[in-house]
């Protein structure tokens, strides 16, 4: 049995411990905003906040996650860099499908929140390990611009 | 078991729907023969009309006034990225004069007789559905308009829709939408003649910048819901075993290991289909368990024999080799102008090259899911298709259920680029659900098995001759083309490539060259080959584009300048002139080939570069065009090669001209993510086989870009189509022109000439 806090809440899992927390998440608690992109940490889609740190839960196990704070894109939107990424994400119109997007968020959340005013640079690195397929690349940056301003502003 | 639903957000309508409309004497679809008589020009149906089940514009189908002042706008186009569910809804909503903010939009299911057409593909919903939308709103305004009138007992003619309401100026006298609810469900809806079109002028939403997705704050907070993301109680996770090689069936299993895996329930196998298999899945073995993470271990699980193949020996080298040799001789005859043989031989200076371009896969970020519930001998779908009419009918064929029993919902597609439009995937989860009633059970595709059993981009061959005079004039053009055929997934022994394929920047090249042949030498098809985003465009626009910056070279003259001598003065050629019977489905006489518009967005996008600028050492520009989906489109890439062979991107210049823009902020991130896609298949795309098998697996050997290679500028230039100009489409022209582009660019830095994709590690 796996306990897990995810976003704010306590929950128990009966699963294996090798089971990756994605499929956990999706599958056995029924949080389906984290997507499935590719299993081996290659894509981003996946990504989550284990302890503040993000992480590709296709490739974590649960077992790393028993007794730890986890946020997934569910709870993002409760925290004000997470807040304001959403936001500036709108704003700018990133989005197309949409797939890719909520690990997107989740990266860029957990760049500004360890560097507050990224340069393309810093953008480039922190966030090329999530694919788009549809090639929302430059509106990301626009949008990870747009919300670290709005954030030096609060 | 009742569905939950908790976490479906992207409102179907419900089965119902159709009572809403009684009364009203609405036929619903209008229904048109699916086949047309090609040689009967004058039956003929062009656009919407001309496809099956035509376009439908009742409004009691589309909208509905709710009591509490919203309306819903119902969408009957997929969503995959292009905006779709925004833009469709943006234009009834302008009509309606509505609120957008009040507005909400539904998903149809798939239902061709209720909705008409519903392939969203070929770059054609806002240009097949623009008008028919139109006056849907305006008709729906119309009722409103009719209703109030009603009410207050005055004429209708006196009253006037405005922004929610309906006014009576002489009284007044106003009511919301909301309050019309009732009555105006009860009106009937107006005749032809008495719908009124808005004036362009009075739009608030069509054509207007502005950044709307009526999705965008669900798809950023996990709510939106694709594919896999509807959850049923005790609902069951499939992933299936598929043969490794496209022609291979499962010999023999033992399913002994994968029973004891923990959470595996039952192994089931799955029928495949001989070629031509169209839509039919692959076959296989189905391992069904109670979590996604179960079932992979369970297949892993799995030995399976699988047969021999015809496609065993399938193999890229050879292939490649094939394919060439194939180019260098005569094939079948497509076009002929002139007598391009005598023109060679008598030409002053001649130059060729072949280009080469592979197979890619579509790799949209969200593989593909479907769920999938029998009960109560209905089957209920739910599933991320681009086409969920054509996938209601082939799961009703395979499952031996009435259309009547077997619904296809949509949900979003976590992308489609047209993989989407196969719903293998979805008979897969059908069939599953069969063998247990009342239970979901969603059948998910794992990376591998998306990169592996693709309806992959065709692999090509293109020839290119020409000839010139003294005078350093074009005299001659030769083009073979030399690809498998997308007819191979539809009909045995296709060797040669369909009309719709040739039509993609082959024969209708529209050079001002006196003697041109185009020929289509035959190959045969080993896999399942499909239609990806803008087809044969890609290499087509690769290789004539590249083909045009080498004869440039070759003259010693500006390439921008070589390109508009060889387009010629300004005309408009019909497509049918260049043996282009297909001409992407639009009526040749309103859509013809314009060369003054590919000659304006070459223009527009060599301005807005800075054509001819000096630029820094290792720096180059690359400039391209390309005519595809009835659109005008043109790329200036410009880029920097450093040592060693990293390939930076600095600035990208596209000009559109896609005839009237609807939602200008949608055309352009369409075509910024062109731009990317275009990037990426041109550095890395490839699918290769050996032994008859797909060489690559996932995102490590099958890179498509990431953000570093992205351009560090895009800008999108929208052209003005001038007057009189019909809607071109979208989601597609803008990748053509990327790839040559881009090659000409590092042609233009290095001196390095490309003509085989990828670009890889030639730079290196």
């Amino acid at each position: 049995m796996h306990s897990i806090t995810l976003n704010g809440q306590v929950y128990e899992l009966d699963v294996p411990d090798d089971m990756p927390l994605l499929w956990a998440i999706r599958d056995v608690l029924g949080f389906t905003g984290t997507k499935f992109g590719c299993g081996i940490s290659q894509c981003g889609a996946c990504t989550m906040h284990l302890e503040g740190m993000p992480i590709r839960s296709c490739s974590t196990p649960v077992s790393a996650a028993t007794g730890k704070n986890v946020t997934t894109i569910e709870g993002i939107g409760d925290d004000p860099v997470g807040r304001q990424v959403q936001k500036a994400w709108v704003d700018v119109g990133v989005a197309q499908c949409g797939y890719c997007q909520c690990g997107q968020v989740m990266s860029a959340t957990a760049l500004l929140q360890r560097i507050p005013k990224p340069d393309d640079e810093a953008i480039e690195g922190f966030m090329s390990g999530n694919i788009c397929r549809c090639g929302t690349y430059n509106r990301i940056k626009t949008a990870i611009h747009q919300a670290a301003s709005k954030l030096e502003e609060e | 078991m009742k569905p939950s639903y908790r976490n479906f957000n992207l409102t179907n309508q419900t089965l119902d729907r159709r009572d809403f409309i009684k009364g009203v004497g609405a036929t619903g679809a209008l229904i048109l023969a699916a086949n047309w008589t090609w040689a009967q020009e004058e039956e003929r149906k062009y656009g919407g009309e001309g496809m099956p089940g035509g376009t439908v514009e009742d409004p009691k189908v589309f909208v509905r006034i709710n009591e509490d002042g919203t309306v819903a706008i119902t969408c009957a186009r997929s969503e995959m990225g292009q905006g779709i569910r925004t833009s469709l809804a943006l234009v009834v909503a302008d009509e309606l004069e509505a609120d957008w903010d009040l507005c909400r939009v539904e998903q149809a299911f798939g239902d061709q007789d209720l909705y008409g057409n519903q392939d969203t593909d070929g770059s054609r919903s806002m240009r097949h559905w623009f008008m028919p939308m139109r006056r849907c709103g305006a008709a729906a305004r119309a009722i409103l308009e009719q209703a109030a009138a009603d009410q207050w007992k005055v004429a209708v003619s006196e009253v006037r829709a405005s922004r929610h309401k309906v006014v009576h100026q002489k009284s007044g006298r106003e009511i919301g939408y909301g309050e019309l609810a009732e009555s105006a469900a009860k009106t009937p809806v107006p005749s032809d003649e008495a719908i009124k079109l808005k004036s362009p002028e009075d739009f608030r939403y069509i054509g207007q910048e502005q950044t709307l997705n009526i999705d965008g704050m669900d798809m950023i907070s996990g709510r939106a819901t694709y594919g896999a993301d509807l959850r049923f109680d005790d609902m069951h996770f499939a992933v299936v075993a598929r043969p490794p090689v496209f022609g291979s069936v499962v010999e023999s299993f033992d399913s002994s290991e994968a029973l004891k895996v923990n959470g595996v329930v039952k192994v089931i196998e799955i029928e495949g289909k001989k070629a031509p298999s169209e839509f039919h899945p692959l076959g296989g073995i189905a391992v069904v368990a109670t979590n996604t993470w179960a079932a992979i271990k369970g297949r892993e699980a799995l030995k399976i024999q699988w047969s021999a193949s015809e496609n065993d020996g399938y193999d890229s080298t050879t292939y490649r080799q094939a394919m060439e040799k194939a180019a260098q001789n005569p094939g079948k005859l497509i076009r002929n102008v002139g007598d391009v043989d005598q023109a060679l031989a008598q030409a002053e200076s001649k130059f060729s090259a072949t280009y080469y371009m592979p197979h890619i896969a579509h790799a949209p970020m969200e593989p593909p899911a479907a769920i999938a519930l029998f009960k109560d001998g209905f089957l209920e779908i739910w599933a991320p298709s681009q086409a969920p009419q054509v996938t209601r009918q082939r799961v009703a064929e395979r499952v031996g259920l009435p259309l009547e029993k077997t619904r296809v919902n949509v949900t979003l597609l976590g992308g489609g680029f047209g993989r989407k439009s196969k719903p293998d995937f979805v008979i897969e989860a059908a069939e599953l659900a069969q063998q247990f009633p009342g239970r979901a059970i969603q059948v998910q595709w794992t990376r591998e098995d998306d990169i592996h059993h693709d309806y992959l981009h065709t692999v090509s061959a293109e020839r290119l001759e020409a000839g010139f005079d003294a005078e350093g004039n074009a005299t001659s053009w030769l083009h073979r083309s030399v690809a498998p055929t997308i007819l191979g997934i539809f009909a045995p022994d296709q060797v040669h490539q369909a009309g719709f394929e040739l039509g993609m920047g082959f024969n209708n090249a529209p050079f001002d060259i006196p003697n041109m042949r185009m020929e289509n030498p035959g190959i045969p098809v080993h896999v399942r080959v499909g239609w990806f985003r803008s087809v044969s465009n890609i290499p087509r626009a690769f290789a004539v584009q590249s083909f045009i910056s080498e004869l440039a070279d070759e003259a010693g003259e500006d390439h921008k300048e070589f390109y508009l001598k060889l387009l010629g003065k300004n005309r408009q050629i019909d497509p049918r002139e260049m043996t282009d019977d297909w001409n992407h489905g639009e009526n040749p006489k309103l859509y013809p080939v314009d060369t003054g518009r590919l000659r304006k967005v070459v223009d527009t996008a060599t301005r807005e570069a800075g054509w001819g600028k000096k630029l820094p050492k290792g720096r180059g520009m690359g400039l391209a065009a390309h005519y595809s989906f009835v659109t005008y489109v043109a790329a200036v890439l410009e880029v920097e090669v450093l040592d060693g062979g990293t390939l930076i991107i600095h600035n990208a210049n596209m000009a559109v001209d896609c005839g009237p823009q609807i939602n200008p902020d949608r055309i352009r991130s369409q075509m910024e993510g062109s731009c990317v896609m275009g990037i990426g298949l041109a550095t890395t795309g490839e699918i290769s086989f050996a032994g008859g098998k797909a060489q690559q697996s996932n995102f490590h050997d099958y890179q498509v870009p990431r953000i570093p290679l992205a351009p560090k500028k895009i800008a999108i230039h929208l052209v003005d189509p001038g007057k009189g100009v019909e809607l071109g489409g979208v989601g597609e022209p803008g990748v053509p022109p990327v790839a040559p582009a881009l090659c000409n660019a590092i042609f233009a830095a290095t001196g390095k000439r490309i003509r085989e994709l990828p670009i890889r590690d030639q730079l290196g």
